[in-house]
């Protein structure tokens, strides 16, 4: 059986390219697409964990759909953003819509 | 005794005031009658058409706009007023004279009274109450007449007046006054209503208060007539302090009060001999000869008739100048005290009545003789026959004293009204003068009319020169007249006989019975050998003769010869069916039948032919008045039971000669050969132009007061100024100012230094920190996520150690 640590790094590594993704990408929707990398990397983890420590137990796989469920709406909301930004701003930079600068 | 007899005296001063109350509160400042009237001012000018056009002191003057009505309501109510207080003085009189019958009023409590207590002080209380005796019956039946007759005459007097309305609620409260004091038992309300006529007298002399001299003359009137009253209070106070009380019954009526107010030494005085009832006596006529302007204090009534002639006549003949004369001879017995005069011992009050009164009655006719006013003459003739009472009550014949009170204020009245009747008279012919000569630049000439207010009294001659009447023309100089008993024939006839009254016409006249009787009593003790009296005597004399001079003078230069000027020409009334001619002209008649008749009822038994027709039994005045003050049968008090003296022919003769030869040198020099325009006063050629200037000039007795009393005042409060009021009183109140300006300046500079400085420095400490912090608040989402990547980071190696650091534990 491949050993719990094995998924946690492919979970760390998913985590940390989408990570890389958001802090790096100008581009809106890569940024978005960093942050579903992200999501899903949490959700290896909590399925892992689920598996090895309390697979007797439903809580960690009802963890991961929420997320799923989560991770949808956050797609669905964060591209209404962009679209709404794009119409007003012409522009999917986020760099550019820094209308909240102090 | 009928109670409401004793209650009825309160009535008769309650009309008038009630009168002045509803006159003054009506019309007087009342806005919202003035709805017919719109302006932002409410002012018209007071020679407006509906105030009768034409007045000379009103030319170019604003005054307050009143309607019409108001005028007849003013009327109506002060007539009605005078016409009711008329009616229960009357009742009262004859009614006392009906219950108690004319020998017997007064006597033994035979009198109207009634009293309450008005405020209790200390150990005693004032009372306050009335009281109808014989004494001031006779006031009682002469007061309300005049008034009634000054009331008529003033309807038609001050009917172009724009401010009728408000002079009738005067010369109520002045009437209401007057008879206030003459109902009062005591001293107290005595005092009242003298103070409000000289209130009053203050108000009216100065009606007319846009002409300087007017309002000159009132505070004048009043600050003398102050002097003296203060003192008389004091004399009011003493006689509280030593009787306990004011009422005159309580006090003259009791022997015992009297005898102890005669014998107390005086507070201060008491070492010279002089006793309690010498100082309130002397203190009570200081008083009076401050309201009856004897001498020295005379100097207000001369200038008196700056205000309305109906003024002149109630001051000088129905109420002030009586009042002073009637409170003396209201309190004789406490002034006589001890001293008896019909044997030859005379107090220190008495003494200076007759020394005073004596002086007065001769330095003020000298005076009289040289004025070329028409109601001066008439001002120094009232002061001399106030001297006249003055002297005689000083020689202790009271009763003459009161009886020539009466007739006197008959034919005074008279005579200013008539007075009045001429000046009004030449008003209206220097009214058409202007009309008929001046049409082409009228507005121009009433500019300089105006101009001209102030020289009101510049006694030059103009004589209707057409290059002269730019001048203000004074309608009061007799040397202006001349003539005038053509056009104003009944002004003339009782003019002449009010004349004739005053000067003492022998046997026909008022003033002959009154005068002959002061003489009488003077020769009677001056042939006992009495000093006082044989003073007073020669003095009357002499005075009588000029009083007879100067107003034969009087009616020659006014009546007689052809009119000296243009004005004078067109002197009238406006036709005699007019309100003005009708109301000016009746009072006239009614005071000239007083003016003969009233002598009568005083006529000496004794005397020849006239005696045996007017007093077949008594004389009447003496008779009404022989219970009006205390006397008994043998107490020493006979003093006060004044009998006429017997006949003699020497006080009658002489009577007759200074009478009639008064009038005869009068009338060689002024009615004979009447003076032509532009002439000279003969008198300058026999007295010579310096002593004519002396007496024209009040033997510069103004001037004389001018120097030792108004100046020094002024110097005096010139210092003050300077010294007290702006050296050490501001000098204080500067100070003052100056520490707390400073105070204020340093407060401030605390201020702003140190509460603004925390206050201001805690919200900019704030702002300049947000200022700071701003610059994290990029808007770039990533930054942020660095930021928050970075914190996490920070977190997560501080808890990796931290927990390490207890694993190696």
């Amino acid at each position: 059986m491949v050993p719990l640590w094995m998924y946690l790094v492919v979970s760390a590594a998913l985590f940390s390219i989408g990570t890389f993704t958001v802090l790096s990408r100008r581009n809106g929707v890569a940024v978005l697409m960093g942050v579903e990398l992200m999501l899903n990397a949490v959700n290896i983890n909590i399925v892992a964990f689920w598996r090895y420590t309390a697979p007797t137990e439903v809580n960690g796989l009802a963890f991961a759909a929420f997320i799923f469920v989560i991770a949808a709406a956050e797609a669905a909301v964060g591209l209404a953003i962009i679209i709404t930004v794009y119409r007003n701003r012409h522009s999917v930079i986020p760099e550019e819509a820094d209308l909240l600068r102090g | 005794m009928d109670i409401s007899f004793n209650l009825m005296p309160w009535l008769v001063p309650l009309w008038p005031l009630l009168a002045f109350a509803i006159i003054a509160l009506t019309t007087l400042g009342a806005q919202f009658f003035r709805r017919d009237f719109q302006s932002p001012t409410n002012t018209i000018p007071a020679t407006d058409h509906r105030y009768g056009g034409h007045h000379p002191d009103y030319e170019g003057m604003e005054v307050p706009y009143q309607p019409f009505w108001f005028r007849i309501f003013a009327i109506v109510v002060g007539v009605s007023a005078i016409v009711l207080a008329l009616y229960f003085a009357y009742s009262l009189v004859f009614g006392a004279l009906n219950e108690f019958g004319a020998g017997y009023f007064g006597k033994d409590g035979k009198v109207y009274a009634s009293s309450f207590e008005w405020m209790a002080v200390g150990a005693g209380s004032f009372n306050v109450g009335v009281l109808v005796d014989p004494l001031n019956s006779a006031l009682l039946f002469m007061v309300p007449l005049a008034l009634l007759c000054i009331f008529i005459y003033s309807i038609g007097y001050m009917w172009h007046d724009p401010r009728q309305a408000k002079f009738f609620a005067l010369i109520s409260l002045f009437g209401g006054a007057m008879l206030t004091l003459v109902v009062a038992d005591n001293l107290l309300l005595m005092f009242v209503g003298w103070e409000v006529m000289g209130l009053c007298s203050y108000s009216l002399i100065g009606f007319w208060y846009e002409k300087k001299s007017a309002y000159k003359a009132a505070v004048k009137a009043f600050t003398v007539t102050r002097v003296a009253d203060v003192i008389m209070l004091l004399g009011i106070v003493y006689l509280w302090m030593i009787a306990g009380t004011l009422n005159f019954r309580d006090i003259l009526m009791d022997p015992v009060v009297l005898a102890e107010i005669a014998n107390t030494p005086a507070i201060i005085l008491g070492s010279f001999g002089i006793s309690a009832a010498g100082v309130i006596g002397m203190f009570l006529i200081i008083g009076t000869v401050g309201k009856s302007a004897q001498f020295p204090l005379h100097v207000w009534l001369p200038d008196a008739m700056e205000g309305p002639t109906p003024v002149s006549a109630m001051i000088h003949a129905a109420a002030m100048v009586s009042a002073g004369i009637y409170a003396i001879v209201r309190m004789y017995p406490l002034f006589v005290g001890l001293s008896n005069p019909h044997h030859g011992t005379f107090s220190t009050p008495l003494l200076l009545m007759a020394i005073v009164g004596g002086f007065t009655a001769l330095f003020a006719a000298t005076m009289g003789v040289a004025q070329r006013d028409v109601k001066a003459v008439l001002a120094y003739s009232t002061i001399s026959q106030l001297g006249f009472m003055m002297a005689a009550l000083g020689i202790g014949a009271y009763v003459a004293a009161a009886f020539h009170l009466i007739t006197h204020a008959f034919f005074k009245a008279l005579l200013f009204m008539a007075s009045g009747s001429v000046i009004h008279a030449m008003e209206h012919g220097e009214h058409h003068v202007h009309e008929h000569h001046h049409d082409d630049h009228h507005a121009h000439d009433a500019h300089d009319a105006h101009a001209a207010h102030d020289d009101h009294h510049g006694h030059d001659d103009h004589h209707g020169h057409e290059e002269e009447a730019h001048k203000h023309f004074d309608p009061q100089d007799m040397f202006n007249m001349g003539g005038l008993r053509k056009t104003i024939p009944v002004t003339f006839w009782t003019f002449l006989l009010g004349g004739f009254s005053l000067a003492g016409f022998p046997l026909l006249t008022a003033g002959f019975w009154s005068k002959d009787e002061i003489l009488a009593e003077a020769w009677k003790g001056t042939s006992e050998g009495f000093g006082p009296h044989a003073f007073v005597f020669v003095m009357l004399a002499i005075a009588a003769f000029l009083t007879a001079f100067y107003t034969m003078r009087q009616l020659g230069l006014t009546f007689m010869g052809e009119a000296r000027t243009e004005e004078a020409k067109h002197a009238n009334l406006g036709g005699p069916f007019n309100i003005v001619s009708i109301t000016m002209q009746l009072p006239l008649l009614i005071l000239a039948v007083f003016a003969v008749v009233a002598g009568f009822i005083g006529v000496p038994t004794d005397f020849p032919i006239f005696g045996a027709i007017f007093s077949p039994e008594h004389n009447y005045f003496h008779h009404l008045v022989v219970y009006a003050l205390p006397f008994m049968e043998n107490g020493g008090y006979e003093v006060f039971h004044v009998d006429a003296p017997a006949f003699n022919w020497f006080p009658v003769a002489t009577s007759f000669v200074v009478a009639l030869g008064g009038l005869y040198v009068g009338y060689l020099l002024y009615w004979r050969k009447p003076l032509e325009a532009g002439q000279e006063d003969p008198l300058i050629r026999i007295l010579g132009q310096p002593i004519y200037t002396t007496l024209q000039k009040r033997y510069y007795m103004d001037d004389l007061y001018d120097l030792i009393f108004v100046r020094p005042l002024h110097w005096i409060s010139r210092q003050v100024i300077w010294f007290l009021d702006k050296g050490i009183i501001d000098g204080i109140l500067h100070g003052i100012a100056r520490f707390f300006t400073w105070l204020g300046d340093f407060i401030k500079v605390m201020n702003a230094w140190l509460i603004d400085g925390v206050g201001d420095g805690i919200p900019q400490g704030i702002y300049d920190f947000g200022g700071w912090m701003r610059r994290f608040q990029t808007g770039h989402v990533q930054q942020y996520l660095w930021i928050v990547l970075v914190a996490l980071l920070v977190i997560g190696i501080f808890f990796a150690i931290s927990a390490g650091a207890v694993v190696a534990q």
